[in-house]
């Protein structure tokens, strides 16, 4: 099993020199897309066969590359079978997008290399099993996305964008670095085997669970590290953005709980409050950037940022559960992050490949630059109408499934002995829900200011419908979108096993329930029924349409649109995307981002335009990173004085640590 | 537990904490009073129901007068104040009423943790009364702290004197001697803020506290 | 025969909540026009205007899509399936355990996503300012309503709504400080999300007042007419809601016979008629309120959730 997965990666990695050469040929991307779309598609099957099989065997490698004494070590258990599956299918559904999308590219010399390695990095950190393997592959996985994001260099926007991108990697780095270290402990072994077996101190632990939180949570997107996701991941082209934002954060997510729930052992009960404390804000801030963005790509990277906040937030009330020792509500709030881990990784990727096709399609990607595109491009309008429905968790599709399950482990809290617990969980399970309906708010407004209505400019105007390709990925990922919804309970039995193996126990088996209906602690405690909610609202729909249309009328006439007595009226007037935002602007953009609207009007009598300025501040960017870049530059220009010193100041540098070591080793 | 006289005890406390609220979430000086009064009647039946429950008929006393003073002299009385004054209705509030409910809810929460943990060994029903009405206390010195207009900060004060009274026949009773002083406390507040607030008005023409540091050469 | 009896039980709620809901609405108009001396339309002008409207030949946009054609059956559908789950004249009916109080309301989300993307398609200003607006006051009264949910489910140790409906029936429930907390919320969020006064004003037609009026604007016909039922099942889905929860005496226990399946029915309807008379008293007796006072109003109700909740996790007998 572990063979094949290594061979298959292997086979990812050559590509990725191949492809440069292939990138001057005619055909090269339909090669390279379509060779990697075979490779994931048998990594994810491998994958699956590891992750469904009612053995659950683990199969380990140790492999004589890296460091002499180590070795490389790789695993595939349930966790890394899951993970797998998710980095893999997003894979193959972002190749078989390219295959379509990729023939659109400028240079495809500066993505086709880059694509199948950053493929196969993301692969090497889920299958890694030692400390060196995991941090060379996530760096790589740094380095391959950063070539990816500054692809289209031309723009100075996607390199500012790559730069920061490529500081917040290197810290995340940085951070895990330590935190693997500190595990290792005195005895320097790194491999995962050895850590699991180690027993560190309290202390020591709550330490790694910090820099864990914040090397993996930069990654993953958590506020306020997440700086970087909003400028890279628009910046990629939209199959990597695709795979940033639905695949490489769950990486993220995959680093965080194998450190957190498998290497650490026992939890603390303040574990989960800092987990807790940072992923409601992040649900609640994610979405409410997303609000005020105009730029589509823009804001479905803002929503990713409110998910990776939803998953951690269960995630942090598995850990409360593990740490109280009710391992089976533990397992329901676990299965319940893990089912957003897949979940969003699906519609996520379809959003970004809807945005994706209308970029090619427009040359925009500023919504209000579009409008009416439902009527160009019918079939990419649907599936990017399933993929809105979806992560505004709205029934019947799988957004709702995982949103529901994570707020009945939130209505168990109350047996948390805990204080702390007792009012943050309430306070977190508010922002929960507010960000919900937020997200809601955010997709009505992508969908329909760049859908629906009419026209703004020639170029959404004139916009075509995309090629095969990208409708079959998008069209893909949307069926998968509804099954989930209404199957959920074969995605809940395969988690079972991962959920046995991090806390200890699983939910109840959803299959044995009739209907389809799952079950996540008790019949009579609540129940859901996907299948029957579906076919009861299609049942409830076509009775009423056949009912109206035999009995009473069913005659239809065009006819121009109510203009209150202002005919011809142009496109200009519809609502634009601020103007859409503004009363959720001025009843949350007050407080959050400092939102005023400053109107300047002309003196009566002149003809001169009024003039509304929108002025919104960006606290943590202004509070956090822009002090911090500040300090540093001082402190930079301070050291910079080291360059430019005489011979005499340099060999007076030398001679004075000289002795000053010699001075340490006579103490 | 003890059934219904537990339950309606609770909902009489639970509903002084809800008119806090409603204090908390008015702009317009008129209804300030009108909630005011609301107040000081539910904290009337709260007393009344407290003095059948513990057998306690000096607190009827208690109780009528909260009702009489506090909910019906006391507020016509600032109601006339006002008109007189020709005081500027909308209160101004410091803080955006979104925020300030936020606080509110925080104060809450503050006071049950700290009630429901410093007092473990006794009464269900004392300790959660008690805690209802460290809430009305601590909501009360948030409406002072929230508002500028002077009147306001007059019945926030008053909110917090009825918190006090909750919690005193709460726990386990009040002679009648302590209810007069305290009754006599407010008369002598409400007659010094009275003579502070027509002085105020002859000479600086409103009792808006911002305009006040203006003039003491306070910049806010 | 069990199967049978049941399915027949379900069905007939299902259809009793579709014949009862524009009386509902003809109910509280006639009342409010009493109470405003007025003699007001006829108890069944409700019924009138559906049969005149769906009779209609259709209007539509030159520019509508297949999205504004499709909506009214989508909201239709969803906002049925959602008032057939409540309990109205008995727990416990045959698929009550398909979907709990948080699908339910996650259901009414999905018919308001529909209705907000139908204001947008035909790109005018109006929609947008419905579509807009209605965004709005749903990213404040759907939290406030699912923490009433949170606060009721953790009292009746269940989100299964007949779970819910039977607890409370029972003696088992007091007067908590919680439940009134979240009686006094969930009224709040049931106006705003009915487009009551003070909230929106269903008699008007003026687009600065108005949000729902604004994101139908465009329809007509059967479309029309759809969607005022939908907008009436879901009036009579939140006075069911209100009353299963709060006013529990009547109803049939699960699997009861005809006798207290009939006493239910003529409890539900004393509980609709009830509750329409108090709607009516204070639709006349408040002023709508300025658009960005809504916030602040639903903003308090979340918070009365939120401390009804809180109280939940902070003690058992809250």
């Amino acid at each position: 099993m572990i063979q094949a997965a290594l061979e298959a990666v292997g086979v990812l990695l050559a590509l990725a020199p191949a492809a440069i050469a292939l990138s001057l040929h005619a055909r090269g991307s339909a090669i390279v897309y379509g060779a990697s779309l075979v490779v994931t598609a048998l990594l994810s099957a491998i994958a699956l066969v590891a992750l469904l099989d009612p053995a659950h065997p683990v199969t380990a490698i140790v492999l004589p590359i890296g460091l002499p004494w180590l070795g490389a070590h790789f695993r595939i258990d349930a966790l890394s079978a899951f993970f797998l599956v998710v980095v893999n299918f997003g894979g193959v559904a972002a190749s078989l997008y390219a295959l379509g999308y990729g023939r659109h590219e400028v240079a495809p010399g500066r993505v086709l290399p880059f694509y199948p390695a950053y493929l196969a990095a993301m692969n090497i950190v889920v299958l890694a099993d030692d400390a060196f393997s995991f941090l060379v592959a996530w760096e790589f996985m740094s380095l391959t996305s950063w070539a990816l994001v500054v692809s289209n260099h031309k723009d100075p926007e996607n390199l500012r964008a790559g730069y920061v991108y490529l500081l917040m990697a290197s810290f995340g780095t940085l951070v895990l670095l330590l935190a693997f270290g500190v595990l290792a402990g005195g005895t320097g072994a790194y491999d995962f085997a050895a850590i699991r077996a180690a027993h560190e101190t309290r202390a020591v632990a709550g330490a790694v669970l910090l820099l864990a939180l914040v090397g993996a949570g930069s990654k993953a997107g958590l506020v306020p590290l997440h700086a970087w996701l909003p400028l890279a991941h628009p910046a990629a082209p939209s199959h990597v953005s695709g795979l940033m934002s639905g695949v490489m954060t769950k990486v993220a997510t995959y680093g965080f709980v194998r450190i957190v729930f498998d290497l650490l052992g026992a939890p603390e009960w303040w574990w989960s409050m800092v987990l807790l404390a940072i992923g409601g804000p992040t649900a609640t801030l994610g979405v409410l950037y997303a609000l005020m963005q105009r730029d589509i790509k823009r804001v479905l990277a803002y929503s990713t940022i409110e998910n990776i906040g939803i998953i951690f937030t269960g995630l942090g009330l598995a850990l409360a559960f593990k740490a109280e020792g009710s391992d089976f509500i533990a397992a329901l709030a676990f299965t319940a992050a893990l089912l957003h881990v897949l979940n969003h990784a699906v519609f996520k990727s379809l959003l970004f490949f809807g945005a994706g096709a209308v970029l090619t399609a427009t040359g925009e990607r500023d919504m209000e630059k579009l409008g009416g595109l439902i009527h160009r491009m019918p079939q990419t309008a649907f599936v990017m109408l399933i993929g809105c429905i979806a992560i505004s968790a709205l029934p019947p599709f799988n957004g709702f499934v995982s949103e529901w399950l994570t707020f009945q482990a939130i209505l168990l809290s109350p047996h948390l002995p805990s204080w702390g617990l007792k009012l943050i969980v309430p306070a977190v399970g508010g922002l929960l829900a507010l960000a919900a309906a937020l997200a809601a708010a955010c997709f009505v407004k992508a969908f329909g200011i760049s859908f629906l209505g009419r026209p703004r400019t020639a170029e959404a105007a004139q916009a075509n419908e995309v090629d095969g390709f990208s409708l079959a990925a998008m069209m893909l990922l949307a069926a998968l979108c509804l099954i989930g919804g209404v199957l959920p309970g074969l995605l809940i039995d395969a988690l079972a096993p991962v959920a046995n193996a991090m806390v200890g126990n699983s939910m109840p088996h959803q299959s044995s329930v009739p209907w389809f209906t799952i079950v996540p602690i008790a019949e009579s405690r609540s129940s859901y029924d996907g299948l029957l909610v579906f076919a009861f609202m299609l049942l409830s729909g076509s009775i009423a349409s056949v009912a109206i249309h035999r009995l009473a009328s069913d005659r239809v006439r065009r006819a121009p649109a109510w203009d209150c007595g202002f005919p011809d009226a142009s496109p200009a007037i519809q609502y634009t995307a601020s103007s859409f935002s503004q009363p959720i602007r001025r009843v949350f953009g007050t407080l959050v981002f400092g939102a005023r609207e400053i109107g300047e009007m002309p003196p009566p009598g002149s003809a001169a335009t009024a003039r509304l300025t929108v002025v919104m501040h960006d606290l943590i960017w202004e509070g956090l990173y822009a002090p911090i870049a500040k300090i540093i530059g001082y402190a930079t220009l301070r050291i910079n004085v080291l360059q430019f010193l005489t011979i005499r100041r340099y060999l007076t540098l030398v001679f004075v640590a000289l002795v000053l070591l010699l001075v340490v080793l006579s103490l | 537990m003890h059934g219904l006289e537990f339950d309606i005890a609770h909902m009489l406390a639970g509903s002084l904490v809800l008119a806090s609220f409603m204090m908390l979430y008015q702009d317009r000086l008129y209804a300030l009073l009108n909630v005011y009064a609301l107040h000081a009647t539910v904290l009337a039946l709260s007393v009344a129901w407290q003095a059948f429950v513990q057998h306690a008929p000096h607190l009827y006393v208690t109780a009528a007068i909260a009702l009489i003073f506090k909910a019906i002299i006391i507020p016509v009385s600032l109601h006339r104040i006002i008109v007189r004054l020709g005081i500027h209705r909308e209160i101004e509030t410091a803080v955006g009423v979104g925020l300030t409910m936020i606080a509110g809810i925080g104060l809450v929460a503050l006071s049950m943790v700290v009630m429901l943990r410093v007092t473990p060994g006794a009464d269900a029903l004392a300790r959660e009364d008690l805690a209802f009405a460290l809430s009305v206390v601590l909501l009360g010195l948030l409406i002072m702290v929230t508002r500028r207009n002077a009147v306001s900060q007059v019945v926030g004060f008053m909110s917090l004197e009825n918190g006090l009274v909750l919690a005193a026949t709460g726990a386990k009773g009040m002679p009648l001697v302590v209810e007069i002083s305290v009754a006599f406390s407010v008369l002598i507040a409400f007659i010094v803020i009275g003579i502070f607030l027509f002085r105020i008005r002859e000479r600086f023409d409103s009792v808006d506290i911002q305009a006040l540091d203006r003039f003491r050469g306070e910049r806010r | 025969m069990i199967l049978v009896r049941d399915l027949i039980v379900q069905g007939a709620q299902m259809f009793l909540v579709l014949a009862l809901a524009p009386l509902l609405t003809g109910v509280v108009r006639k009342l409010k026009a009493y109470l405003l001396r007025r003699q007001g339309p006829p108890l069944l002008q409700p019924y009138r205007d559906l049969l005149r409207l769906l009779r209609k030949e259709v209007v539509l946009a030159e520019n509508a899509s297949w999205l504004f054609r499709v909506i009214p059956y989508v909201i239709f559908a969803v906002t049925w399936v959602a008032a057939a789950l409540v309990p109205t004249f008995g727990n416990g009916l045959l698929f009550s355990w398909s979907a709990d109080l948080i699908a339910i309301i996650a259901l009414l989300g999905s018919a308001r996503f529909a209705l907000a993307l139908a204001g947008m398609d035909v790109g005018t200003a109006f929609g947008g300012i419905g579509s807009s607006r209605e965004v709005m006051i749903a990213s404040l009264a759907e939290p406030a309503i699912l923490i009433t949910v949170f606060a009721v489910a953790m009292i009746a140790g269940s989100t299964q709504l007949s779970t819910v409906a039977e607890f409370m029936g029972s003696s088992a429930v007091g007067l908590r400080v919680s439940l009134g907390l979240a009686l006094f919320a969930l009224v709040i969020v049931a106006i705003a999300e009915n487009a009551r006064i003070p909230v929106d004003n269903p008699a008007t037609h003026l687009e600065l007042t108005m949000v729902h009026e604004a994101m139908v604007l465009e329809y007509s016909g059967r479309h029309l007419a759809l969607i005022d039922l939908s907008a009436e099942l879901k009036l009579l889905l939140y006075i069911s809601l209100i009353a299963c929860m709060f006013l529990p005496w009547g109803t049939a226990e699960q699997g009861a016979g005809l006798a207290a399946l009939a006493i239910g029915a003529i409890a539900y309807v004393l509980k609709l008629a009830l509750c329409a008379c108090l709607l009516a008293v204070f639709e006349t007796s408040i002023a709508k309120m300025r658009v960005f006072r809504i916030p602040e109003f639903l903003g308090a109700a979340l918070m009365l959730a939120l401390l009804a909740t809180l109280l939940r996790f902070v003690s058992g007998s809250l």
